[in-house]
């Protein structure tokens, strides 16, 4: 069954999709303006979002759970308003819209067909609701049933379809209403493997031959570079980069999305030179202009690690795990105390000596980001001066801080002329060196416990982010390796934090 | 080794000994006083007397109609009710659904007094409002018995269906009547079952509120009282068969989690 046999494009009544698709492929169809999506709470799920959408582009908000990625889909769809921010569907804000108004339809993750109904029913439930003729809600269910490949089905109930089928009828039910935006949840979430892989080419496919815009949330990095045209890449309610698939593979903005996309290398660096790049103690060419001096993470995919032998490779280590992946081989190479993952199609022996080449077209530079912890804080004045730090306080010695400042007798802080400072026009930047920072699972060792939020392996550590119970995020480098959502208590030396006056 | 094995099929002793005692034994004791005289010998007079003594049809047709005033009047009263407990997005929704359900844990003849004495006030005389008292008292009674299943029902019911609807074009009140209504029917149902039977009989209400009128519980109990067990048995069984003509009907659209909402109380 080719997927082909299967979409008849002729059977729409509005053949000028198609058209309409390619021809007007340059007009933005959807715009969002720093969109956000803030709660009660505070906590926002989608900060400032900015994206276009043209006409008949398949999308993909692609990022791990809790991301926004369906929060953003949600106030596509209407279910959900934006705290801030307007939503442009053809240059008009639809932000306030309600979703029964909008020419967009959704295909859910669990489906959520009706279960009172059955299969014509459900799909002709739009339809009816626009008291189309009988004959031609008739019409047109028949041909979306056909397209879907589930030809005959009408009077089938809900609870006798398997869930590849229920997903099929999902998407019958969503397009038969001719949306101009068709908005796709997870929509293979629930499958399994193979059923996923055929439905994401009938998915693709569909989505050529009918010209529509496709918005498609997942958190399959594979199913995101498989079907479209521009992937959005999003980590905490924020976008990370947006780009072709290729770009978004090839060339990742960060270590975050390196990270995320593919497997990858990712080494903590320094420019050395004009196109020269220094990391795993080893000098490397580069095609990527950075600055000399700047600190960068580079990322090397593993494919394009060449193993060669000892003498002839820049980086010289042991083989310490080869795993047969069916097309390659994954090998694992300690390099000092690096490590570093390599696909070859050639096996090797654990154990064995190796010298590893990169080309230059095969390193990523990406700016480093985050190499310190800054917090703001403010100067409490209580019989004594403290910092709020957390939720507790940091003493620190205000004199150094204040250029010609000293404390009077009463222990009040006075500029050069003997006058009062105001202390709450101040305010302290607290920075911390994310390698100065230990983590313990001990709640009580440290000042303050947070949760792990995010991680990547950075070749000879892990950068982990901690989000504390105060909503503070730190950065902390850390050899060992912590799992996602642990526990762990900070531990910040007071003599490694540094202090400086705001401007 | 020990000589006496227990099985499961023991464990179903106890039951079974509960059944005999407590539901066939009594059932097959109506049975026999509804087909037997005075004398002991097996007659139908006690069957066509019930179809004949217009004054016992009269009764079962006043009956219908104020459980079906009775429960319609719950039913407005508690859907709505039922509905804003489960779909809103209130906090200490629990205790709420506990203030509804707090009246079935007071003694049942202080509520009943209490409410005498509220409609006593009202009305002067609770002998001008015979039916109207009637329908208050049930409603009072067996409000929370309505409320409960249709709770338990709206609330498992799938968000993503409302928001699908209103993908699909449906305004909220489109989405209500098409979707939440229809999947809210198991819940209505449950709630008629356990509000329309017992309204029927539960002439209990009725007397407490020094009312004239007769249902047929009332019925059987004057019938008891007189220690006329044989008509009393005959009007018994046939409210009986008429329970179990109306759940074959109904059993189509109940399903087991509103018969736990129901159990609670």
């Amino acid at each position: 069954m080719s997927p082909d046999k299967k979409l008849k494009p002729d059977l729409w009544q509005k053949e000028d999709w198609e058209l309409e698709g390619k021809t007007g492929s340059k007009v933005n169809i959807i715009e969002l303006k720093s969109i956000t999506r803030r709660f009660e709470d505070g906590f926002a799920a989608v900060e400032d979002m900015n994206l276009e959408i043209k006409r008949g582009e398949f999308v993909t908000f692609l990022g791990p759970s809790g991301c926004g990625k369906t929060t953003t889909l949600r106030m596509i769809a209407g279910f959900e308003i934006p705290t801030e921010g307007q939503i442009l569907l053809h240059g008009e804000d639809i932000s306030g819209m309600p979703a029964y108004e909008r020419p967009i339809n959704t295909v859910f993750q669990r489906y959520a067909l009706f279960p009172h109904m059955n299969i014509y029913d459900n799909i002709a439930f739009g339809l009816k609701l626009k008291k189309l003729p009988k004959a031609e809600i008739k019409k047109k269910v028949k041909r979306v049933l056909e397209m879907v490949d589930l030809e005959g089905f009408e009077t089938r109930k809900v609870s006798t379809l398997s869930g590849g089928q229920q997903q099929r009828i999902a998407i019958a039910r969503a397009l038969v209403n001719e949306p101009e935006i068709l908005l796709l949840d997870e929509p293979l979430g629930a499958l399994d493997l193979k059923m996923r892989k055929e439905m994401q080419l009938e998915l693709k496919s569909m989505h050529e031959k009918l010209g529509i815009t496709f918005i498609y949330v997942t958190h399959d990095q594979e199913e995101a570079l498989t079907m479209s045209d521009k992937i959005v890449v999003m980590s905490e309610g924020r976008v990370q980069q947006i780009g072709t698939p290729e770009d978004i593979y090839n060339e990742p903005k960060n270590a975050f999305v390196a990270d995320f996309i593919g497997d990858s290398n990712i080494f903590n660096g320094i420019m050395t030179d004009k196109l020269k790049v220094r990391f795993c103690g080893t000098q490397f060419d580069c095609l990527d202009d950075v600055p000399h001096g700047t600190l960068i993470d580079a990322v090397v995919r593993p494919e394009d690690v060449i193993i060669t032998s000892e003498e002839e490779g820049a980086i010289k280590g042991v083989v310490t795990s080869v795993i047969f992946k069916g097309v390659h081989y994954e090998i694992t190479v300690e390099s000092g105390k690096n490590e570093i993952v390599i696909q070859s199609t050639k096996a090797a022996k654990v154990g064995d000596r190796v010298g590893l080449n990169i080309e230059p077209d095969g390193i990523h530079i990406m700016i480093a980001e985050h190499t310190l912890n800054k917090i703001e804080s403010n100067i409490v004045f209580d019989k004594e001066y403290y910092l709020e730090f957390l939720d507790g306080e940091l003493k620190c010695d205000f004199t150094k801080l204040i250029p010609g400042s000293h404390m009077d007798e009463a222990g009040v802080l006075v500029d050069a002329n003997g006058d009062e400072i105001d202390t709450d026009k101040l305010k302290v930047v607290i920075s911390v060196k994310p390698d100065d920072i230990s983590m313990s699972d001990d709640e009580e060792a440290g000042i303050i416990s947070g949760k792990i939020i995010n991680l990547i392996y950075k070749g000879d550590h892990y950068s982990y982010v901690v989000r504390t119970d105060v909503d503070q995020d730190f950065i902390v480098d850390d050899e060992d390796l912590w799992n996602m959502e642990d526990r762990v208590s900070l531990i910040i030396p007071e003599d490694k934090i540094e202090y400086s006056l705001k401007k | 080794m020990s000589v006496f094995r227990f099985s499961r099929k023991q464990l179903g002793i106890p039951y079974a000994l509960f059944l005999m005692f407590f539901v066939v034994a009594p059932l097959l004791v109506i049975i026999y006083y509804a087909f037997t005289n005075g004398e002991g010998r097996f007659t139908l007079d006690n069957l066509s007397g019930f179809f004949t003594d217009p004054n016992t049809i009269g009764t079962l047709f006043y009956s219908f109609a104020l459980a079906i005033v009775t429960t319609a009047v719950c039913l407005i009263i508690a859907y709505p009710i039922a509905y804003v407990l489960a779909r809103s997005n209130m906090r200490h929704k629990s205790v709420i659904v506990m203030i509804f359900v707090l009246p079935m844990w007071i003694n049942f003849t202080l509520r009943i007094t209490a409410l005498k004495e509220i409609l006593t006030v009202i009305e002067g005389n609770l002998a001008f409002h015979p039916f109207l008292n009637s329908v208050i008292g049930m409603c009072y009674d067996f409000l929370p018995f309505m409320i409960l299943p249709m709770y338990t029902t709206l609330m498992k019911l799938d968000g993503t269906l409302l928001e699908a609807a209103n993908d699909l074009g449906a305004s909220p009140l489109q989405t209500f009547l098409k979707v939440t209504l229809p999947l809210s029917v198991p819940g209505i149902v449950s709630g008629i079952v356990m509000v329309l039977l017992p309204s029927m009989t539960n002439y209990v209400v009725l007397d407490m509120l020094y009312n004239s009128t007769y249902i047929m519980g009332s019925l059987i109990g004057s019938y008891f009282a007189a220690y006329d067990w044989h008509n009393g048995s005959m009007i018994s069984l046939i409210l009986l068969l008429i329970i179990l003509i109306f759940t074959l009907f109904t059993n189509q659209y109940e399903d087991d989690t509103n018969a736990r909402g129901g159990a609670i109380l």
